[in-house]
């Protein structure tokens, strides 16, 4: 679990939070007993949805090189 | 004349008048500062020269402008180190300001500092810190609450008139009540998230502290509203909220979760005492609220600190604290293959029960008062060195985060000496009728 968490974690600590995990899910377990077989999850408490900005163009966040964007070169020259 | 005492109204309006000076008033902040140097308040204090300098060329445009502020170290400030209390990012300058500290400039109130806070939101007590515990400024040897503890005790210790605190479990109501100040759980969406530091991104709400429901509504006209930066944030008009306190109470039904099997306590004779009438009216998921917000928050939160690799910014993760890691892991736990189905979307689930309970209690009744916490601010270890009662301290206070309906936190009263505060909730975007009951309460009871 920590290294899927991307955590370091001393065996010692290891240790330690391996009984307070299994402290928690001993108390977050009831919810599992609950039947909730077709109650549609809830992710977000807004009624908003696809929130979009206009597909407007700032130029003034373009380089102005002829509308061109410069950027670094990936090949080299031929000569 | 102790200028912090008065309500931003009346500071205002001695602004106006003559009678203050936006640069007497930050004097008196930083004496208090001074004088209360141990408490562990203050992350980052603004340089002196500068405050004193800002408050000179204030121009009074709003009834904010110069009024002091701090702001839970959880909101980017450019220029200004925010850390959200942890050593991860401990030298972290961001480039860029939080919608509500961009807002809070425009208005003309002045930021004296960042304050202390549990790291990442992840407490209810300012423990889980690595700049000092908080200490409530009612008695030093107890917690100041969490997660916005320093906030709350900069307000109640006077070094500014107001904070902006956090809310995703209670954060900003239960200090709110250990502190004996007002604050204000705003509705998911009321206020714009963008560049506040994220804990649970569908739990998070950004919200006001101060000494009064009055001036809860002064602020939040001023920080509420759609911004495009935060795609949750609602195209919902902002109510004029400091015009509109004139509630007529006689006309309030109050229900009271009969689950909690309460006394009537003193904040609910006093309401019914102003002419609100009281009825009981049923919760039935209250009991699995903890359990819920111990599945959701640890689990988006431990999606949102993945960012955090010490590569691109900041520290390592070995530098998380320890109750920050047990978040991190239960999280990651509640969301891996094999266990998604059982733990994280039947929370999910049981979270669209808990919105509908309100909903059905919304029929009968305008408001719910609760309790904010099951008891009065701890001596400092009690909590976090017991992580399960230091979830169970949140029972009262997540259901209005996993609903997204706003909650008033209101003083009403002092046990053993320390402040005890309770909740008034209402549906979605009732700040203005729970700012209005707020004010004729305290009203009613100064």
């Amino acid at each position: 679990m920590a290294r899927l968490a991307n955590l370091p974690i001393s065996d010692d600590m290891a240790l330690k939070l391996q009984k307070d995990l299994d402290a928690t899910v001993g108390l977050v377990d009831e919810l599992t007993k609950l039947d909730l077989k077709d109650v549609v999850p809830t992710s977000q408490v807004t009624d908003i949805t696809n929130v979009m900005r206009k597909d407007e163009i700032d130029k003034d966040r373009i380089l102005n090189i002829g509308g061109y964007f410069k950027v670094k070169a990936i090949f080299d020259e031929v000569s | 004349m102790k200028f912090l005492d008065l309500s931003i109204a009346e500071l205002a309006s001695k602004y106006r008048s003559g009678e203050a000076s936006p640069i007497d008033v930050v004097k008196e902040c930083l004496e208090n500062i001074d004088k209360n140097s141990d408490l562990n308040i203050f992350i980052t204090l603004r340089d002196k020269e500068e405050l004193l300098k800002e408050a000179e060329n204030i121009k009074f445009k709003t009834l904010l402008s110069g009024i002091p502020y701090v702001l839970k170290d959880a909101y980017v400030t450019r220029g200004l180190r925010t850390t959200a209390a942890s050593k991860v990012l401990e030298n972290y300058i961001p480039d860029y300001d939080a919608t509500v500290v961009k807002k809070l400039k425009e208005a003309g109130a002045i930021l004296i500092g960042k304050t202390n806070m549990d790291a990442w939101g992840h407490g209810a007590s300012s423990e889980n810190t690595d700049f000092g515990p908080v200490k409530n400024p009612w008695d030093n040897t107890r917690v100041a609450g969490g997660s916005s503890g320093g906030a709350t005790a900069a307000v109640a210790a006077r070094m500014a008139m107001f904070a902006i605190g956090e809310d995703t479990g209670g954060s900003i109501r239960n200090p709110a009540g250990w502190c004996g100040i007002s604050g204000l759980k705003v509705t998911y969406g009321r206020v714009s998230r963008y560049g506040a530091i994220a804990y649970a991104s569908s739990l998070d709400t950004v919200g006001p502290m101060a000494k009064s429901a009055q001036d809860l509504a002064i602020i939040l006209e001023q920080i509420a509203g759609i911004d495009k930066y935060d795609a949750t944030s609602s195209p919902n008009i902002v109510p004029n909220y400091s015009n509109n306190l004139d509630v007529d109470i006689k006309k309030i039904k109050i229900g009271i979760p009969f689950e909690l099997n309460l006394q009537i306590n003193e904040a609910a004779t006093q309401l019914k005492d102003l002419g609100a009438e009281i009825i009981d009216i049923s919760l039935p998921m209250l009991k699995y609220a903890v359990s819920i917000y111990y599945l959701l928050a640890p689990s988006e939160t431990s999606s949102n600190l993945g960012r955090y690799d010490g590569i691109r910014y900041g520290n390592g993760r070995e530098n998380f604290t320890q109750e920050s890691m047990r978040r991190i892991l239960i999280g990651t736990f509640a969301l891996s293959s094999g266990y998604y189905d059982a733990y994280y979307k039947k929370a999910q689930q049981a979270r669209t029960k808990i919105i509908e309970d309100y909903q059905r209690a919304f029929e009968k009744c305008d408001v719910i008062i609760m309790p904010i916490s099951p008891d009065i601010a701890p001596k400092f270890g009690e909590l976090i060195n017991d992580p399960i009662k230091n979830m169970l301290a949140d029972m009262y206070a997540v259901t209005a985060n996993i609903s997204g309906i706003p909650s008033l936190a209101l003083p009403c009263g002092f046990e053993n000496g320390m402040p005890v505060g309770f909740q008034i909730q209402g549906p979605m975007f009732s700040e203005e009728l729970l700012l209005g009951i707020g004010h004729q309460y305290q009203k009613s009871t100064t």
